[in-house]
């Protein structure tokens, strides 16, 4: 099991009751270390209440095009990105990207 | 009557020396006039702008700036008290009353008038040893080369993805450094794109665009002035440093900058990828280049594709005429109106007699006629509905749900919605 901390940022928290920032903890039932993408499952699973704002979050299997994933403030893509193993204290955002100007 | 005329002379005489210290600084990137000394002094004794050196840097450096709105008055303003030498404004938009809130640069006897001759204006009373071209067209595959050449740097405060891919696009190709930034309702983001040719570009963040219907405006989501203001400043804070010269391209690390305004204000930076190989764009076998986008080869309207609203029929739908006659006036048809505005901007003005259901709520219904009927007690099966919105294009969603899932039959969708009948019909009710 692991304590992460999840952010919600760029309007994304409007999928998870409008709180930007969740405590989470997370488990795998064969005992493996927790990755990002388990904790991408876990959002889905748990944490989206609404079925129809998991296509906001979710597409094609993966993080919708425009959003942005971070671990610990950095981009996802220098982490590993869902094969990233989660330490407790990690934080991982997700953040929308805006375009207005 | 003599002292009247020596005092005319005066002002000649001042007037001529400035028009030629003025003519002089603007083709004379090599040294200051007094007068430049003076108005930037108090810059250039801040050791980080490098003194003498960095403010002729800053008078010989050409930026262009696409998008004159929220982002772009401010970046300009302060580019321009500044002494950025050359300074080109791309924007064919008008100003608007409801730009102003945040569109400082803009005041209410400009309304109707090109934003970037607005700025010009502005921008000139504010600093006359700049140079201002403006370019009142919008930015497109056939034209951005030929605007974009020559300038050093590009500022993106564009508000649509499609854009914003083509900054991008001709930018890498003509290895200009992009400062871009972007911001809806409370927050904002920034980051440096293509520097120096080495850094990671748009499409090394963002291979696919979003989906269209994820996208969200200023003038859909709202925003706060001041919130996309600060990001602006932010901007021209960056744009300053790159002149200066404080990144390298050793110590240049890529990131993104995240602004919230709301509950409490923060910045974050996120340390980001680098230049992707695989980047179709500045990548190792780049398909996006000069020729095809020329060419039209890259489309981007395409790319980022459109939102589809059509989704209802001709019988569908009615007028605002219609409604108007048919519904209010006459009172012939009985009927419920549905406004499926989210709350807060139903709050702001509606029918009386309206109902308001968020489109979001609608569609978390799933079809429940139950739950419908919590919402709409006098709810039966020959109840005819119209339904409304703001611009009428979510309100054609919503009819579509109300007949497909609810299985209601008489429902409508007013065409052009709330602000097309406060427009054509009354205009006694507040538009915001
Ligand atoms: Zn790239």
């Amino acid at each position: 099991m692991v304590k992460v901390k999840v952010e919600f940022l760029g309007g994304l928290d409007v999928i998870v009751g409008k709180e930007r920032i969740h405590k989470v903890e997370v488990t795998r039932d064969d005992g493996n270390a927790v990755n990002v993408g388990d904790l991408i499952d876990y959002i889905v699973a748990k944490m989206i209440k609404e079925k129809n704002d998991v296509e906001v979050f979710i597409d094609n299997g993966s993080i919708r095009p425009g959003i942005l994933t971070l671990i610990n403030d950095t981009d996802w893509e220098l982490e590993g990105e869902k094969e990233y193993e989660l330490d407790d204290g990690d934080v991982v955002s997700f953040t929308s990207t805006l375009h207005g100007g | 009557m003599e002292q009247l005329r020596k005092e005319i002379e005066n002002l000649r005489e001042e007037n001529a020396k400035l028009r030629s210290q003025l003519s002089e600084s603007k083709v004379n990137n090599e040294s200051l006039s007094l007068t430049e000394y003076q108005r930037y002094g108090r810059q250039m004794i801040v050791e980080e702008s490098g003194g003498l050196r960095g403010q002729l840097e800053l008078k010989s450096t050409r930026i262009v700036v696409v998008g004159a709105g929220g982002l772009g008055c401010p970046s300009l303003q302060y580019l321009v008290g500044a002494g950025v030498g050359h300074i080109g404004i791309v924007d064919n938009d008008t100003v608007e009353a409801s730009n102003l809130h945040r569109q400082t640069l803009h005041d209410t006897s400009r309304v109707g008038t090109l934003k970037c001759e607005s700025a010009k204006q502005k921008l000139n009373l504010l600093n006359p040893f700049v140079d201002i071209k403006t370019y009142p067209v919008r930015l497109t595959s056939e034209n951005a080369f030929e605007i974009f050449d020559g300038y050093n740097y590009v500022l993106d405060c564009t508000d649509s993805p499609a854009t914003r891919y083509l900054v991008n696009d001709v930018a890498v190709s003509l290895g200009i450094t992009v400062i871009s930034a972007s911001g809806v309702g409370t927050e904002g983001q920034l980051c440096i794109l293509n520097f120096k040719n080495q850094g990671p570009c748009y499409r090394c963040f963002y291979p696919t665009p979003p989906p269209p219907n994820s996208v969200s405006s200023c003038s859909e989501g709202g925003v706060i002035g001041p919130c996309i203001g600060l990001v602006g400043v932010m901007m021209a804070i960056e744009t300053l440093k790159l002149i200066y010269g404080v990144y390298t391209i050793e110590n240049f690390k890529p990131f993104l900058m995240s602004y919230s305004g709301f509950p409490q204000q923060s910045l974050r930076v996120f340390k980001m990828r680098g230049k992707q190989t695989t980047c179709k764009c500045c990548g190792s076998d780049p398909k996006i280049t000069k020729e095809t986008i020329e060419s039209g080869e890259i489309n981007y309207t395409e790319f980022c594709g459109q939102r589809n609203y059509n989704v209802c029929s001709a019988d569908e739908r009615i007028t605002v005429k219609q409604y108007h006659s048919e519904y209010i006036e006459s009172l012939e048809k009985d009927h419920i109106l549905i406004d499926v505005r989210p709350s807060h901007h139903y709050d702001i003005s509606h029918f009386q007699h309206s109902i308001n259901i968020p489109l979001k709520e609608l569609k978390n219904m799933h079809g429940s006629l139950d739950k419908l009927k919590e919402r709409i007690p006098q709810l039966q099966e020959n109840t005819n509905l119209v339904v409304l919105c703001r611009f009428g294009n979510d309100s054609q969603l919503a009819t579509r749900i109300f007949k497909d899932e609810f299985k209601i039959k008489s429902v409508k969708d007013v065409k052009g919605g709330f602000f097309k009948y406060i427009d054509n019909i009354n205009q006694d009710i507040p538009k915001y």
